[in-house]
C-alpha cells in the first residue's frame, strides 16, 4: 500500500493518456466529471461492484490491441430504412453517414456544437452524475469528461425511421470514447439502433431523458470482433407514462461490461431492458442493471439470457430499488444461463431493495445445461444433434429476444443468433 | 457489583379471584418482550475492556491448558489487524470494544457445582421462568426405563449458559451411556482436549471474519457435542443462552461433531433482559459432519430486540458453519430469527463430501427498529451435492430485513443441485425488504434455481380472516404463519409451537 505514494496511481495513469476537448457548453460538465473520477478512482479488482469482472483491461492507460475481424457476413440492420451515422474507431465518418436531417428529430454531433447555449447542456453528464449514487461508475464519469464525440438527438415528434449508429473498428489499437445524449419530448417517439465493435477498446455512454408519454426504443448488436473490449453505460430517466425499451445482442468480444441505469420518476412509466448473449471461448460478458422506482404504478422488466461455451463467462448483476412511496410497483427480473460445456461459468447477483409495501417484485435466476430429454425428443424425430441444440438454444433465448417490439428488428436479431450458433457448433 | 435491573413488572396486579395464569396470559398478549426481566444475582466481572490480560484471565477462569491460552492470544493478535465488516445493510453506532465486559459469571459459580443440586437456586429459578426446568428434567430422568415408555414426553438434554458460564448440563449420564459427549465447551477443553484440538477452528478459522476472530479470543463458554460413529443421539440436545449482566458481551462457542453414520438434532434458544444500552453477542458455531452422518441445527433467536424507538437490544453477530466432510453427510439449519436489534448471521454449509446435502430454512422477522441481515452460503465442492434454501423475511414497523446468500458450484461439483426460494413480506410502508443473493456456477452439469418475491400481506386473505371474526392483528398473524409454513414445518416439534406463537408476538403492534 505504501508504494502507491511514490508511484502514479492507475487512475492518474489512465487520465494522463487522455485529453479533454476544450471549450464550449460541455466544459463545466466535463471538468466536474474529471474531478469526480479522480475522487472515486477507477474501478479496481476488489471493488464489490466489480466482483465478477476484472476491470484492469478497461481502465489501463492504453487499449490492448485487438485484431480486426473479417467475415463475409453482411452488417446487421443493412436492409432497414434508417438514418445511418457512422463512427470509425470513434471518429465520425461523414462520407459513410447519411444526411442527418429527419422529420421530428434534430441530430447534431457533440464535437461540432460549440455554441455556449445548447439544450444538451442541461443533460450532458447530469444523468450520469445522478447514476453514480449509490454505486460508483467511474468509467462513465471518465467518459463524460473525455468523450471525443457522440450524437445529440432531440426528438420532438414521432421519428419516421430509426436512427442507426454504426461503429466500425479499423485500427488495431483504437481506443474510442463516445457520449450520446438523447432527449425525447412529451409524446415523441424514436428508435435508436446501434451495432459494430467500434474500436479495440470502446467506452460509451448514452444518456436518455424521456419526457412524459415519450417512447424510446433501443436495439443494439454488439460484437463481431473477437478481441474487442467494451464498457458501455445507458442512463435513462423516465417521465410519467413514458416507455423505455432496450435490447442488446452480444456475440463475441473478449470483454464486455454493459451497465444500464434506469430511473422511473414519473407515475405509470414502463421500462424494459433485455439482453441475449452468446459466447464461445475467451469471452467475458457482464450485464449490470440498476432500476430505481421512484414513482407510483410503474413497471420494470429485466430479461437476460446467456449461452456460454468453451470457457466463456457470463455475469449478471441486476437490482430493483423501490423507493419509499413507489407503491404499486411491478418489478420483474430474470437472468438465466445455458452452459453448453463444463468449462463455462455463470455468476449472478440479482438484488432487490424495497422500501414500499404495496409492490409485487420478483426475480429468478437459473443456470444449467441443455435439456437432455428435449434434445432426445428432437433427435428421435430425425433432427441432427447440432440443429437440435441450436433449436433449443434459440428457444432458451426467445424470452429475451421477444422483448423487441418491432417484428423486422426481432427477426433480424433471431437470424443473427441462428447464424452465430451454426458457425459455433461443436 | 449489582448493577442489575429489577425484574420488569407490568402494571398488572393480581386481583382477588384472578388466577396467575390469566395474568400471565394477559401479559403475554400485551405484546411486550416476554423475557425482558432480569435476575438479581451477585456477579463477578473481569475488568472492562479487551487486552491480552483479559484474554488470559478468561482462559484462566476456565482453567484451560496452555495451548488453549496461546490459541486465544494468537486470535487476539489477528483481531487487532482486522476491520469490522461494513457491507451488511445494517446501521448502528460505533461499538466501543473497550467499554464492555468480556467475562461475567454468577458469584455462586466460582466453584463449579458438581451437580444441579448444588446450583444456585436463583439460577435454576431463572431457567424455570424461561420455561426450561432443569431440575425437573433431571428428576424425570432418574426414573429408570422411562425411555421405554412410548407415550413419555420426548426428552431434551439442556446445556444452560448464563452470561459467560455454563450453569449445568442435563442428562449427561444418560447420554454417556450412548457414547454421546454433551457438555460445556470449557469442560470439553479440559476433559476431551484431543477432540477439541482436532476440530476447533477447522470449520471457522480463527481469522475467518472480524467477529469470529474476536470470539476466538474471548469466548467464555458454549456447548460441545460429540456423537460417535453409528450412534443416533437418543434425545434432542439443546443449549439455552441467557444474557443477564449489563454491558456484557456474550461470546459463546459451540462445536458439534457428528462422526460417521451418526445423527443428532440440536436446538438453540436465547433471550436477554430488556435494557436501554445495546449489548454485543458474537458467537461461533462449528459443525463437523462426517460420512453418512446427519445434523439438524435449529435456532429460535429471541434476544431482546430493543424498544420501538430502537433503544437497547442485542447486536447479534454470529458465524455459523457446517462442514460436510464425508460422503452422504447431511446438515440442516433451521432458524427463526425474531429478536436482536441488529442481526448479522449466515449459517453456511460446505458440501465437500460427494452426495452431501445442505438445507437452510429461515424465518426472519424484523419489527419496529430492528435490522436483520441474514442468509446462508452453500458451497458445493463434491459431486452430486444438493442444497435447498427457503427463506422467509418479514418486515414491519420501521425495520430493515435483508436476505444475503451465496450459492457456489465449483468446477468439480458435478451434478450439483440447488434450489433457492426467498420471499419477503412487507407490513406497512416504513419498512424495507431486501434480497442480495450471489450465484456462482462453474460447471454445466449443475442446476441452480433461484426465485425471490416481495409482496405485501394479501388483502383478500386478510378480508377473509376478518370476515370470520378475527381482529386485524390475529388475521395478519395467521396470514404470516401461512407465509412461513414451509419453514415452520421443518422445525422440530418442540420449537414449532413456540415459533408459531413468536411469529405472532413479534408482529404485535405492527398493524394499523
Amino acid at each position: 500500500m505504501a508504494e502507491a505514494a511514490t508511484e502514479i496511481s492507475p487512475t492518474e495513469a489512465r487520465l494522463a493518456s487522455l485529453s479533454m476537448p476544450a471549450g464550449g457548453w460541455s466544459e463545466a460538465a466535463r471538468k466536474d466529471a474529471a474531478a469526480r473520477v479522480r475522487a472515486m478512482g477507477l474501478p479496481q479488482r476488489r471493488d464489490e461492484y466489480w466482483r465478477y469482472t476484472r476491470p484492469d483491461t478497461l481502465t489501463q492507460a492504453n487499449a490492448i490491441p485487438a485484431a480486426l475481424f473479417h467475415n463475409d457476413e453482411t452488417p446487421i440492420f443493412g436492409d432497414i430504412d434508417r438514418v445511418k451515422i457512422v463512427f470509425v474507431d470513434g471518429v465520425f465518418d461523414a462520407d459513410a453517414s447519411d444526411d442527418l436531417r429527419l422529420e421530428g428529430v434534430s441530430i447534431e454531433r457533440l464535437a461540432e456544437t460549440k455554441a455556449d447555449i445548447h439544450w444538451a447542456r442541461d443533460l450532458y453528464g447530469k444523468l450520469e452524475a445522478k447514476g453514480q449514487d449509490p454505486v460508483h461508475r467511474p468509467l462513465a464519469a471518465l467518459n463524460t469528461a473525455y468523450a471525443t464525440d457522440g450524437v445529440l438527438i432531440h426528438v420532438t415528434g414521432k421519428a419516421t425511421k430509426p436512427i442507426s449508429l454504426q461503429y466500425h473498428h479499423r485500427a488495431e489499437t483504437s481506443d474510442a470514447i463516445l457520449h450520446h445524449v438523447i432527449r425525447v419530448d412529451a409524446g415523441a417517439e424514436v428508435t435508436v439502433l446501434e451495432n459494430g465493435p467500434a474500436a479495440a477498446r470502446f467506452n460509451k455512454v448514452m444518456e436518455v431523458d424521456i419526457a412524459d408519454t415519450g417512447v424510446f426504443h433501443h436495439v443494439r448488436a454488439q460484437g463481431r470482433d473477437h478481441e474487442r473490449r467494451a464498457a458501455t453505460h445507458i442512463f435513462a430517466r423516465l417521465g410519467k407514462e413514458s416507455t423505455f425499451k432496450s435490447f442488446t445482442l452480444t456475440a463475441n468480444g473478449v470483454m464486455t461490461r454493459n451497465e444500464c441505469v434506469l430511473e422511473l420518476t414519473g407515475d405509470d412509466a414502463i421500462a424494459h431492458v433485455a439482453g441475449a448473449c452468446v459466447g464461445d471461448g475467451d469471452f467475458h460478458h457482464d450485464d449490470t442493471v440498476f432500476v430505481t422506482h421512484d414513482a407510483v404504478n410503474c413497471e420494470s422488466r429485466q430479461v437476460f439470457k446467456k449461452v456460454l461455451r468453451n470457457g466463456a463467462t457470463g455475469v449478471f448483476q441486476g437490482k430493483i430499488l423501490v423507493q419509499p412511496g413507489a407503491q404499486k410497483t411491478d418489478g420483474y427480473q430474470i437472468s438465466q444461463s445455458l452452459l453448453l460445456d463444463d468449462d463455462s461459468q455463470f455468476l449472478a447477483k440479482p438484488e432487490l431493495e424495497i422500501y414500499a409495501d404495496d409492490v409485487a417484485c420478483s426475480h429468478g435466476s437459473t443456470s444449467g445445461a441443455i435439456d437432455e430429454t428435449a434434445l432426445f425428443y428432437l433427435r428421435s424425430r430425425g433432427v441432427p444433434e447440432g440443429q437440435a441444440t441450436d433449436l433449443l438454444t434459440l428457444a432458451f433465448l426467445a424470452e429475451a429476444v421477444d422483448e423487441i417490439e418491432d417484428e423486422t428488428l426481432r427477426e433480424e436479431i433471431v437470424a443473427r443468433l441462428a447464424a452465430w450458433l451454426e458457425r459455433h457448433r461443436s | 457489583m449489582t448493577a442489575l435491573d429489577q425484574p420488569i413488572e407490568t402494571d398488572l396486579q393480581v386481583k382477588e379471584g384472578v388466577d396467575q395464569e390469566t395474568v400471565d396470559a394477559v401479559r403475554e398478549v400485551g405484546g411486550k418482550y416476554k423475557y425482558g426481566w432480569s435476575t438479581d444475582i451477585e456477579m463477578e466481572y473481569a475488568p472492562k475492556g479487551l487486552n491480552p490480560d483479559i484474554v488470559r484471565l478468561i482462559s484462566e477462569k476456565n482453567e484451560e491448558p496452555e495451548w488453549m491460552t496461546e490459541w486465544r492470544l494468537a486470535a487476539y493478535e489477528r483481531w487487532l489487524e482486522k476491520k469490522e465488516p461494513k457491507w451488511a445493510m445494517v446501521d448502528y453506532p460505533e461499538i466501543d470494544f473497550q467499554d464492555q465486559y468480556y467475562y461475567a459469571r454468577p458469584k455462586s459459580m466460582e466453584v463449579k457445582p458438581k451437580s444441579l443440586d448444588e446450583v444456585d437456586p436463583k439460577l435454576l429459578a431463572t431457567y424455570d421462568k424461561l420455561g426450561i426446568p432443569l431440575k425437573e428434567q433431571m428428576i424425570l430422568a432418574g426414573v429408570e426405563g422411562a425411555e421405554d415408555l412410548t407415550d413419555a414426553p420426548r426428552k431434551v438434554a439442556v446445556d444452560a449458559v448464563f452470561d459467560s458460564v455454563s450453569v449445568g448440563t442435563t442428562f449427561q449420564e444418560e447420554l454417556k451411556k450412548a457414547g454421546v459427549i454433551f457438555c460445556s465447551i470449557s469442560e470439553a477443553i479440559k476433559e476431551h482436549p484431543e477432540l477439541v484440538k482436532k476440530y476447533l477452528g477447522t470449520v471457522v478459522p480463527v481469522s475467518d471474519n472480524y467477529y469470529a476472530t474476536l470470539n476466538s479470543a474471548v469466548f467464555s463458554d458454549g456447548s460441545f457435542v460429540y456423537v460417535p460413529p453409528g450412534v443416533r443421539c437418543p434425545m434432542e440436545l439443546s443449549t439455552y443462552f441467557r444474557i443477564n449482566a449489563e454491558n456484557t458481551g456474550q461470546f459463546e462457542r459451540t462445536l458439534i461433531i457428528a462422526d460417521k453414520g451418526s445423527y443428532v438434532s440440536y436446538l438453540e434458544g436465547c433471550t436477554a433482559p430488556q435494557r436501554d444500552i445495546a449489548q454485543l453477542h458474537a458467537a461461533v458455531v462449528e459443525i463437523i459432519v462426517e460420512e453418512d452422518a446427519e445434523v439438524k441445527y435449529s435456532t429460535v433467536q429471541n434476544w431482546y430486540p430493543g424498544d420501538e424507538n430502537g433503544k437497547g437490544g442485542i447486536y447479534n453477530f454470529v458465524t455459523k458453519r457446517a462442514d460436510c466432510r464425508g460422503d452422504r453427510a447431511k446438515v440442516m439449519w433451521t432458524q427463526v430469527e425474531t429478536g436482536s436489534a441488529v442481526t448479522w448471521k449466515y449459517p453456511s454449509c460446505i458440501l465437500r463430501g460427494d452426495d452431501s446435502q445442505g438445507e437452510f430454512y429461515s424465518i426472519a422477522i424484523a419489527n419496529n427498529m430492528q435490522q436483520a441481515d441474514t442468509g446462508t452460503k452453500m458451497i458445493h465442492l463434491g459431486k452430486n451435492t444438493k442444497s435447498r434454501i427457503v427463506s422467509k423475511g418479514i418486515s414491519a414497523g420501521k425495520a430493515q430485513n435483508t436476505y444475503r446468500g451465496l450459492v457456489s458450484m465449483h468446477p468439480k461439483a458435478k451434478n450439483g443441485r440447488n434450489y433457492t426460494q426467498c420471499d419477503s413480506l412487507l407490513i406497512g410502508d416504513k419498512c424495507g425488504a431486501h434480497t442480495v443473493p450471489y450465484i456462482e456456477v462453474k460447471n454445466n452439469s449443475s442446476r441452480v434455481e433461484h426465485e425471490a418475491t416481495t409482496s405485501k400481506v394479501d388483502d383478500d386473505q386478510l378480508f377473509y380472516c376478518r370476515s370470520r371474526g378475527m381482529d386485524e392483528e390475529e388475521a395478519v398473524a395467521l396470514v404470516v404463519n401461512g407465509f412461513c409454513k414451509d419453514v415452520l414445518q421443518a422445525l422440530p416439534m418442540e420449537f414449532a409451537m413456540e415459533a408459531q406463537q413468536l411469529v405472532a408476538i413479534s408482529l404485535e403492534g405492527s398493524v394499523g
